[in-house]
């Protein structure tokens, strides 16, 4: 009915008739960008504008008050002990699911899942009826004089379950999308079975394995749920940072909980950057093993909006 | 089963031996802990302590507001991630990395500034409160949040498929003399559709289980501005056990349900890509 896409595409007007209308392109645009403002780039300023609303010396003076030192301190030794171990469990539990065959997989994915579609609160109340003094383990742990619960080993606990499925959950997808059969190249070749996981398996998915082990270590140091379940919110002692906002937050100061706040943000900040350079050395390697000849300089990233290539 | 026969790849029983220690110490054995302590209680105790009026009030808040916050994602959400797919505009990219900010953000930060930037002196409740609309301390409040804590979940669920759409299949539709607006309603939108829908029940997920935004942003006034999650620390807090266990289990069973309908969905919207 209409012969006019034909005639246009490819002369002046390339692609009118697979594009929206300018007017209507920069309206969605303005809604998106209106809607990315509201719930992305205000909360962001918001929180270092409130940090700073009572002056640089005030923040300095909360930032490095010796109860806000102990909190960063917790902090980074919860992360400390529960990353490396979900990390490990991460690489070996993806080994097993990525390149064998077994009865009870789906099982053993399913629970992995499961931190994701509990409530934070529902980990941390798990390990207080495990844990607690009227708990499964309780009155064993008791006669022992060891304390878990209300205690940093309940909140090591805690944030390594609700950190469980963050590498694991990344690696998986990678290991089974590279194969095995590189792997049991290097194996016929008579490289021993570390040689080929260090060599061969974990150099094709340290991009996954490094993007898991970033976003589970922002989760770790700023979970606020189960971790506050499970804490003794002793000040200066069983705080994190997360915990420590809450508490200035119940204060009269209206800057010392985005002061501390601050911190985090900075944290999710750096996690955010790691996260896109990340995405970026993926991306060029991507191109690289695709197309080994091309120079990889100047190149942009254009998603969906070049051709797609014959198949 | 045969194909293990032939893998010569090492260390099976390790990782498998592992895997499954590691996930029965950390996950199974609190698992049971809640499961023994659930069974301890009667059916008429159970109901009483997980469908009382103040308990009903708590799931309608979670899963009403939830819905409506999943659903802005699911329309915002989707706007966000196809304006970023597909035009160029200053900035695009700063805000294509920002898309992640709520999942990196701690949430306890994340209720506290948008409590503060809804609330009467913030930046925009000052133009808000005046006009009726109460951002913070309410249930509009609840909505914020869990519509900020899912908002990656679906545009990040998008962005994949949106980049491996044929294109050649809008050309085509073109071609044939179909009008952008029948390409846009008829050709792309069913493509998207099973994405949209995961990222909506991700998000629905993720909104269920949330508590540190919650606690500084919606008052938590019972009967009104309160979770369920909410209620869950308020039994612990008072060594309720029991009643934080029953609230727990009822708030735990419908996750699952969720989950399973995630993988249902993703095994649906599978079926589209072989074509």
């Amino acid at each position: 009915m209409n012969p006019l896409p034909i005639h246009q595409s490819g002369s002046t007007r390339p692609h009118v008739a697979t594009q929206e209308h300018p007017l209507a392109q920069v309206l969605l645009i303005a809604v998106a960008m209106l809607f990315a403002a509201v719930f992305l780039l205000l909360p962001l300023l918001n929180v270092f504008s409130q940090a700073f609303s009572a002056g640089w010396r005030h923040y300095a003076r909360e930032v490095t008050s010796p109860d806000t030192v102990a909190a960063i301190r917790l902090t980074l030794l919860v992360a400390v002990i529960a990353v490396p171990l979900n990390t490990v469990f991460g690489l070996l539990a993806a080994w097993t699911i990525a390149r064998f065959e077994f009865r009870g997989k789906a099982l053993i994915l399913t629970l992995i899942d499961m931190p994701f579609a509990i409530s934070p609160v529902v980990s941390g109340l798990m390990l207080v009826l495990l844990f607690g003094t009227q708990g499964v383990l309780g009155g064993w742990l008791q006669e022992r004089g060891w304390k878990v619960v209300f205690a940093p080993p309940g909140m090591v606990l805690a944030t390594m379950l609700v950190t469980l499925p963050f590498v694991a959950r990344e690696l998986i997808p990678a290991m089974q999308a590279q194969g095995s059969e590189q792997e049991q190249a290097a194996l016929t070749l008579g490289a021993s079975g570390w040689q080929t996981f260090w060599r061969v398996t974990l150099p094709s998915v340290k991009w996954g394995l490094l993007y898991g082990v970033i976003l589970c270590n922002a989760r770790a140091m700023g979970e606020f749920g189960a971790v506050s379940v499970v804490s003794g919110h002793i000040t200066g002692e069983t705080d994190t940072l997360p915990l420590r906002v809450d508490k200035l937050y119940h204060e009269f100061d209206p800057a010392a909980p985005f002061a501390v706040a601050s911190l985090l943000t900075l944290l999710a900040l750096v996690t955010l950057a790691l996260k896109t350079w990340l995405e970026w050395r993926e991306d060029r390697d991507l191109k690289r093993t695709l197309a080994p000849d091309e120079p990889i300089a100047g190149e942009s990233r254009t998603i969906g909006g070049g051709e797609v290539p014959p198949a | 089963m045969a194909e293990r026969r032939f893998n010569p790849l090492p260390g099976f029983g390790l990782t498998l031996g592992f895997t499954v220690c590691y996930l029965s110490l950390v996950l199974a054995l609190p698992l049971a802990a809640l499961a023994l302590r659930c069974l301890e209680i009667s059916w008429g105790e159970f109901w009483k302590l997980a469908f009382n009026a103040r308990a009903l009030a708590a799931y309608r808040l979670t899963f009403g507001a939830s819905f409506v916050a999943a659903s802005i994602n699911a329309i915002f959400g989707t706007l966000l991630a196809w304006v970023l797919a597909r035009y160029e505009f200053p900035g695009r990219r700063f805000i294509d990395a920002l898309v992640d900010f709520p999942f990196a953000l701690p949430t306890a930060v994340a209720g506290l500034t948008l409590a503060s930037l809804f609330s009467s002196e913030g930046w925009l409740g000052r133009w808000l409160v005046p006009r009726g609309i109460e951002g913070a301390y309410s249930v509009l409040g609840v909505v914020i949040a869990l519509t900020f804590v899912g908002l990656p979940f679906s545009v990040r669920t998008l962005q994949p498929v949106l980049a491996s759409l044929d294109r050649g299949v809008e050309e085509a539709a073109a071609t044939l003399g179909a009008g952008r607006w029948r390409t846009v309603t008829q050709i792309i939108a069913p493509a998207l559709a099973p994405a949209v829908l995961t990222g909506f029940t991700l998000s629905f997920a993720r909104a269920i289980g949330e508590y540190g935004s919650i606690v500084f942003i919606s008052g938590n006034v019972p009967f009104e501005t309160e979770i369920a999650p909410m209620l869950i620390v308020m039994r612990l807090e008072a060594y309720d056990y029991t009643g934080a266990v029953a609230l727990a289990v009822v708030l735990m069973i419908i996750s699952f349900v969720l989950l399973a309908s995630i993988n249902g969905l993703e095994r649906w919207a599978r079926r589209f890509e072989e074509t």
